[in-house]
């Protein structure tokens, strides 16, 4: 559900241009909660208004110059009887008017293009900082100010901007939520740059734009906007156990995860402590950070950090919701549900460990 | 030089049919219906894989093709299409139409003609070779780093795309220096470059941009080749490489690379719309200048495919301004074509219909190309159905639909039959309403946020009905080929009721003065121009049709003669090219072998 609390929007072509694809496409239409011609932060917008001013230019042409090819063709057609026609090779004046005239409607184009250009190359002042890695194939968010790592999730505050520093641990990939920002690809050398502002609480999808591979088609992503408090809590939450803060303390992070917890104390133990058996036992500390292991502080393994897994929406990069079900199936066979996924199990796990695997995983909100 | 002097009388008579003939041919007509005949059959292949693809993306979430399976179509079909498909096709018009429309017998170099024609050949089995090994390759038709190097793509499906596309590009370079030669040199007395058909300039022009673009794709394919095969880093970070510097060599070449599917487009309707309309060209000059300036700006926009990429706001203003000039010649040519048509007598035949049919669609194509060199609207669109919706438009809607006109338009001049009007324009309409309705809808699937290369999508992103409708769209489109082929098929089968006479079109260049099919030697008498529609010029002194040409004997004519060493040429680019993949140094020097025994041979082989 996407809650409007902006009074930003303008009626105009964000709103019309949508109607007429539905109107084209009578029984195809949306909703369509990925659209780019639906913006909902600031440099989406940005670029909407300088699309709409180049659709409104291309429709116009379109209309002028497939209407007189369409005259031509009705009207020249040849009949009966017909003399051979005026042999005309050019015409200086018309074609002067022709050249000029495309070179005209282009200065309307550029002019907002190159003024658009510089705006969005602008970082805002004061924004939320979060570092964008792509991984073959899912997302990882850091956040160093509040010394968080996540994953596939993006939680942010609305009304403040947001600033992406983007890059990848492996191949080239590309970050993309079309309502909020336009796209940026992610390199192995270098950070790239991207930024939104947004009032639209909600969640929003994205999808890695650039192709990274067999399971391309499957690397979602989703940011979440809350309001500032419920931000403060999110960070707050996820602060728990993170490496960046507690790189290699072990024990305090257990102590901390503790601590957190709070009521249901007794049970939730039994399943903190079975879920932490398992968890090393069945290897997948080698590859996943962990909240109370000894992996919590540790940045460098191949697999997404799971501290607060309860808590996130999706699973496997936007492809299932986190359901009981769908955790236990993937953890039966991630190949299965996603074939060709990294993620590989270092041994089948039975039914019983799958079960306290789910329980444990699911109590880490 | 020994030389001999062959009976060419007749290209039936005994000696002139078979097998072997076609092997060994020289003959720029033959080798141009050998480029049609195996392009048309890639052609197939990479519309049956286009149909695959439809297929998978009928429904969300479907499961009809793997992950794998689905990467491996989509890099095919657009290698295909675009080095297999639609640049041999173009290259068959070359072969078959620059000598005749010039005035000349052959080719500047005839075996190098069938050389390069062999070496296309022997580079598509090659490519598709993968299929059967099920290795095709994986990484897209544009192979960005570093997912194309070895620790990301281990098996060998790059290295059949790397090798691959270097013996294609051979080819590709010997053919652009055979006609640049033959346009420059071996045109007919009178024959002045502003007299030359349309066809013969954007020939030429597309010609400079395969000598500047190639050798460029052959570096980057050289470099990844060094990082995959000795471990070298060009590409990769891990050795102080740069994945961008594949990106920049690439579109380097990868932009003109555009220009060179479509300037031959270009070139066919700019003959086949004044036929049809019964006037000349409007604007010949201007329709000169703006396809050279249309390829000279080629070179300089080539970062438009990197906005994304972070290039900072002077590089992309720049690009994109260049981009954006590119427009001004593209809708000069559209309005002299508009101005062509205007005022005419329009003969509705299907070649003309196919003309039309391009001016209608190229305009689409043209107008979403302005819409993404804005940068920031191509932030949002790159990447998305909406680029697969231009350049769609623009290579379906545009080259493929100028090939068929021409394939139309010139057929009975091939083959000496006419093919049926009315299966053409059934044809037609099936093409028009199939290709709208696969390719319209992804502009606005692209701009609701489906990206590209995705082998599925989840529903309730609204894109499910979009992609049925284009799936149903694309069915159309493959019915409309097999229309084609019956058509063909028909046609020939008539071939008594259907003999195509020389002129059956009232056209105006020299390619329609001698008989259909042409005679081996071409013009019995090599022709002197007076005029830039020379044809025309020759009726309208006459007063009238001229008399229908005889077929004459070529007695004393010189050509070249047949000769298979091209073949063995060209097997040994193959073999030493696969040794970089499989079989090691080996293979490297048994195909150097091969190679320089073929040069060797046909360096001191008699010429004729």
């Amino acid at each position: 559900m996407i809650l409007r609390t902006g009074s930003r929007e303008r009626v105009g072509w964000r709103v019309w241009l949508p109607l007429v694809t539905v109107a084209l496409f009578a029984a195809c239409g949306g909703p369509f909660p990925q659209s780019t011609l639906i913006p909902k932060g600031d440099f989406a917008q940005m670029v909407d208004e300088v699309f709409s001013a180049t659709v409104r230019w291309a429709t116009l042409v379109f209309v002028l110059v497939e209407g007189v090819l369409i005259v031509a063709i009705l009207k020249f057609r040849q009949r009966p009887g017909d003399a051979e026609p005026t042999q005309t090779h050019g015409n200086t004046v018309v074609e002067m008017v022709w050249t000029i005239i495309p070179a005209a409607i282009l200065t309307f184009i550029a002019v907002p293009t190159v003024r658009t250009i510089f705006r969005t190359a602008e970082l805002p002042e004061g924004g939320l900082e979060v570092e964008v890695i792509g991984h073959q194939w899912w997302w990882e968010f850091r956040y160093p100010a509040q010394q968080i790592v996540t994953a596939n999730e993006m939680h942010v505050p609305a009304g403040r901007p947001v600033i992406m520093k983007i890059r990848t641990a492996d191949v080239l990939h590309s970050f993309w939520v079309p309502q909020l920002s336009a796209k940026r690809d992610a390199f192995p050398n270098k950070y790239t740059t991207l930024f939104f502002t947004t009032d639209s609480l909600g969640e929003f999808t994205g999808q890695c734009a650039e192709f990274c591979g067999l399971q391309h088609g499957r690397m979602g992503s989703l940011v979440v906007v809350q309001t500032p408090d419920e931000f403060a809590q999110w960070v707050e939450r996820n602060q728990v156990g993170s490496p960046l803060i507690n790189r290699g303390v072990v024990a305090a992070d257990s102590a901390a995860a503790d601590t957190a917890r709070g009521a249901g104390r007794a049970a939730q133990d039994s399943i903190e402590a079975k879920g932490r058996e398992t968890f090393l036992a069945a290897g997948c500390i080698g590859c996943h950070a962990m909240v109370g292991t000894p992996t919590a502080g540790v940045l460098t393994l191949q697999g997404p950090n799971l501290s607060h897994f309860g808590s996130r929406r999706r699973l496997a990069a936007g492809m299932l919701p986190n359901t009981p079900e769908n955790l236990a199936a993937w953890l039966r066979d991630p190949q299965a549900v996603k074939e060709g996924s990294l993620m590989k199990l270092p041994r089948p796990l039975t039914e019983a460990e799958i079960s306290t695997l789910v329980a444990y995983l699911r109590a880490h909100q | 030089m020994a030389t001999s002097v062959l009976d060419h009388s007749d290209s039936t008579a005994p000696g002139h049919t078979g097998l072997w003939s076609w092997i060994t041919t020289v003959d720029h007509k033959r080798i141009g219906i050998l480029y049609g005949a195996t392009a048309f059959l890639f052609f197939l292949i990479g519309g049956l894989e286009a149909l695959l693809i439809r297929w998978q993306l009928a429904r969300p979430e479907n499961d009809f093709l793997s992950p794998e399976l689905y990467n491996q179509l989509f890099t095919m079909h657009g290698t295909t299409m675009i080095f297999l498909g639609v640049m041999p096709l173009s290259a068959m018009f070359f072969n078959f139409l620059i000598p005749l429309m010039i005035g000349a017998r052959d080719v500047a170099f005839p075996r190098l003609n069938a050389f390069s024609y062999w070496v296309f050949l022997l580079g598509g089995l090659f490519l598709n070779f993968s299929f059967l090994i099920n290795a095709a390759p994986n990484a897209g038709w544009f192979g960005y780093a570093n997912l194309t190097s070895r620790q990301y793509s281990p098996g060998l499906n790059i290295d059949f795309w790397v090798i691959g596309l270097q013996i294609l590009g051979v080819a590709s370079i010997a053919a652009a220096l055979n006609f640049f030669v033959t346009i420059v040199n071996l045109r007919a007395p009178g024959m002045r470059l502003m007299r030359m058909p349309m066809f013969v300039w954007m020939s030429l022009i597309t010609q400079m941009l395969l000598l500047l673009a190639f050798p460029v794709i052959t570096v980057a394919l050289v470099f990844l080749m060094a990082d995959r095969t000795f471990g070298s880093s060009f590409y990769t970070p891990g050795g102080g490489g740069d994945p961008t510097l594949w990106q920049h060599l690439f579109w380097i070449f990868g932009h003109p690379e555009v220009y060179i599917l479509i300037l031959p487009a270009f070139g066919i309707v700019s003959e086949i719309l004044p036929v049809f309309s019964r006037k000349p060209l409007f604007g010949y000059a201007a329709m000169v200048f703006s396809g050279a300036f249309i390829a000279f700006l080629g070179f300089g926009v080539w970062s438009h495919h990197m906005f994304s990429t972070g290039m900072g706001p002077v590089a992309d203003s720049v690009f994109s301004l260049t981009t954006m000039l590119i427009a001004v010649p593209t809708g000069v040519k559209i309005f002299n074509w508009i101005g062509t048509v205007w005022g005419g007598s329009l003969r509705l035949k299907t070649p003309m219909y196919f003309a039309l049919g391009f001016v209608a669609m190229f305009i689409i194509g043209g107008l979403s190309g302005v819409m993404h060199s804005s940068p920031p609207a191509d932030l949002q669109q790159t990447d998305t159905y909406f680029v697969v919706a231009h350049f769609h438009y623009v290579l379906f809607g545009g080259s493929i639909f100028a090939l068929i006109a021409g394939a139309y338009f010139w057929f009975p001049k091939m083959f000496g039959v006419l093919l049926d009007d009315r299966i053409g324009k059934l044809q037609f309409w099936l093409t028009f309403v199939g290709m709208n309705l696969t390719f319209f809808p992804m502009h606005f699937l692209g701009l609701h946020g489906m990206p590209r290369r995705v082998y599925t999508y989840p529903s309730g992103l609204g894109f499910d009905l979009m992609n049925l409708t284009q799936t149903i769209g694309s069915l159309i489109l493959g019915l409309s080929f097999l229309v084609m082929l019956y058509n063909i098929w028909k046609s020939v089968r008539e071939q008594p009721r259907r003999i195509a006479p020389a002129d059956p079109w009232d056209a105006a260049t020299l390619e329609w003065s001698i008989p259909s099919p042409p005679q081996e030697f071409n013009f019995a008498e090599i022709p002197t121009v007076e005029h830039r529609d020379e044809l025309w010029w020759r009726k309208r002194k006459a007063g009238g049709p001229l008399p229908e040409p005889a077929r004459v004997s070529g007695k004393g004519i010189h050509l070249p003669n047949p000769s298979y060493w091209p073949l063995v040429t060209a097997v040994g680019i193959l073999v030493f090219m696969t040794g970089f993949m499989a079989g090691g140094v080996v293979l490297n020097l048994a195909g150097a072998a091969i190679l320089f025994f073929g040069a060797f041979r046909w360096a001191f082989e008699p010429t004729g």
